[in-house]
């Protein structure tokens, strides 16, 4: 028995090795860094006051995206995954499963460079509205902003967590579907109803990964909106190019994780109550 | 009659507004990586044609070098993070392991946290050791970055072997190492290609470690793709992008072929 316990732990080592020198080594020292003073080496946290003095506009900016394009991500994941079970058209059925994935492995920056063209003053978007006849040429504006960053955000991970619901929901009991509909709820109702409540651990979940991933893209916000302000990523990116300033960049890395933090701590404290519900 | 026809063409016309919303970007980018000139207020490219695709194609083209690098480092990060994922897989799907449940978290964790804060001190780290700049450092930190992928996927494929066939093996006399590579090992491959493609992805697409551990030296293609579209070359962009599109709209529409139910079901736990 503990001969098997040594083995599996040899077996483990090398994969483990990799993560704790890639990452979690780098994690405590960014910890570390965000802490000490960089004249004298000691405990403070003039760092953070310095990057709160420089960034808080654009600290607020970052959550604002991040929970703006959450939010409106998981309503359009809902909306399809909904339909793709409620549905009963069967051509809007077959046309919207073949449709909705096709962001699912493209790349943040290939979006990004995909919106940087589609969304601005002469992109395709508005000459299509133009050409319709929707808007006239003079009223076309460059979306390239917080707009577009939230525009990318929510076309790039939409289809990830639709196809994580759109799973779940296929997997649930119909017959409480189908007796939700035989009282007389219509599919809205019983898609809100009946059928999110149970996959809302699923939800959850998608919405978490997404959170945190859009948390850390550097590509969107510098591609689809150059200017101030901007998200946290692209400020440390810049303190450490243009200043070599380890000591801000890593405090705003610690405000980035204080960030997920809590994510991770909704999560578990939800999770918590229904293992303590269910039990 | 009438309410019928309207519910079908409100429907048709809400499909018709999702697909301009998820395919017009895409479009867009291919219209720009065959416009050889496009300049406001005209609403499409004014000429047409492919000399952009053949400036980047050109054998000594930056684009083939980028290529090649890109090709070289997805490679490399496969091949690395297989061997460290093929014995941590089985370990985990098959033996006994302490805290088996928190490794598993562990190799999540480089996913599930913000990156640049993580690639900054990494970087700093390889320039002390002289390995920033260079492809083993980015292999590296891809693998890392990959880890996720391919031990979880690689440990779902090992549980879904059916034991019978191991304990068959072991039966007529063959060793454990003989039944891992004649039985366990073949049975499983399925799942691991399929983990391996989901690194090779993964490595090919990765912009921000590249970004941070290769400058100034190693060249992929994500990093062309960003200096030529800050550059406002909008033709080099598009092109440099629609080669990154393929493999991942390709994997896209075959994914389920290589990633069968039964090993889904397991991937995770």
């Amino acid at each position: 028995m503990t001969e098997s316990r040594g083995l599996a732990i040899l077996l483990v080592a090398p994969a483990l090795a990799l993560v704790i020198a890639l990452f979690l080594y780098p994690l405590l020292f960014s910890v570390a860094s965000a802490f000490s003073d960089p004249a004298t080496g000691e405990l403070s946290l003039i760092n953070f006051q310095k990057a709160y003095e420089l960034y808080s506009i654009d600290i607020a900016y970052t959550l604002f995206i991040v929970v703006a394009a959450t939010a409106l991500t998981a309503l359009a994941a809902i909306a399809i995954a909904g339909y793709l079970t409620m549905g009963e058209t069967p051509w809007l059925l077959t046309g919207l499963a073949w449709l909705y994935r096709w962001p699912l492995f493209i790349p943040f920056i290939v979006a990004a460079q995909c919106m940087r063209t589609f969304l601005a003053k002469n992109g395709l978007m508005n000459n299509s509205f133009v050409a319709m006849g929707v808007l006239d040429p003079a009223q076309t504006v460059s979306f390239l902003d917080w707009r577009g960053v939230l525009i990318t955000f929510v076309w790039k991970q939409t289809p990830f967590v639709a196809l994580l619901l759109a799973g779940a929901m296929a997997s649930l009991d119909r017959a409480t579907i189908e007796a939700a509909r035989n009282l007389g709820a219509s599919r809205l109702r019983a898609l809100i109803e009946v059928v999110l409540p149970q996959v809302g651990p699923t939800l959850m979940v998608g919405s978490i990964l997404s959170f945190v991933t859009m948390l850390s893209v550097l590509s969107v916000p510098v591609m689809v909106a150059g200017s101030q302000p901007t998200m946290l990523t692209v400020d440390m990116a810049f303190r450490i190019n243009a200043y070599g300033d380890y000591n801000v960049a890593n405090a705003l890395g610690v405000i980035s994780y204080l960030m997920t933090a809590v994510t991770a701590w909704i999560y578990l404290r939800r999770s918590v109550r229904e293992q303590r519900d269910g039990s | 009659m009438i309410r019928v026809l309207t519910g079908h063409v409100t429907r048709a016309l809400l499909l018709a507004a999702l697909a301009f919303v998820i395919i017009g970007p895409i479009a867009n980018l291919m219209l720009w990586s065959f416009a050889e000139r496009w300049y406001f207020p005209y609403k499409l490219p004014v000429s047409w044609g492919v000399r952009f695709w053949e400036i980047v194609f050109r054998p000594t083209g930056v684009a083939m070098q980028s290529l090649g690098t890109s090709v070289l480092i997805a490679l490399l990060t496969v091949a690395l993070a297989l061997i460290v994922s093929i014995p941590a897989g089985y370990a985990l799907a098959r033996l006994k392991l302490p805290l088996r449940s928190l490794v598993m978290i562990v190799f999540l964790l480089p996913q599930a946290f913000p990156g640049v804060a993580i690639y900054i001190n990494v970087a700093r780290f390889f320039y002390q050791i002289g390995i920033a700049g260079t492809v083993t450092g980015v292999v590296i930190v891809h693998a890392s970055h990959a880890l996720v992928y391919s031990v979880w996927i690689t440990s779902a494929a090992f549980a879904a072997v059916d034991r019978d066939l191991e304990n068959a093996a072991r039966n007529m006399g063959a060793s454990p190492l003989y039944t891992f590579f004649t039985v366990t090992l073949p049975l499983a491959a399925p799942g691991i290609i399929a983990s391996a493609i989901f690194v090779f992805l993964e490595s090919l697409d990765e912009f921000t470690g590249t970004y941070f551990v290769g400058v100034p030296t190693v060249n992929t293609l994500p990093l062309l793709l960003y200096s030529a579209s800050m550059g406002g070359n909008y033709q080099i962009a598009s092109i440099t992008a629609m080669i990154l599109l393929i493999p991942s709209i390709l994997f896209m529409l075959f994914v389920e072929r290589f990633l069968k139910a039964d090993v889904l079901s397991k991937v995770g736990r």
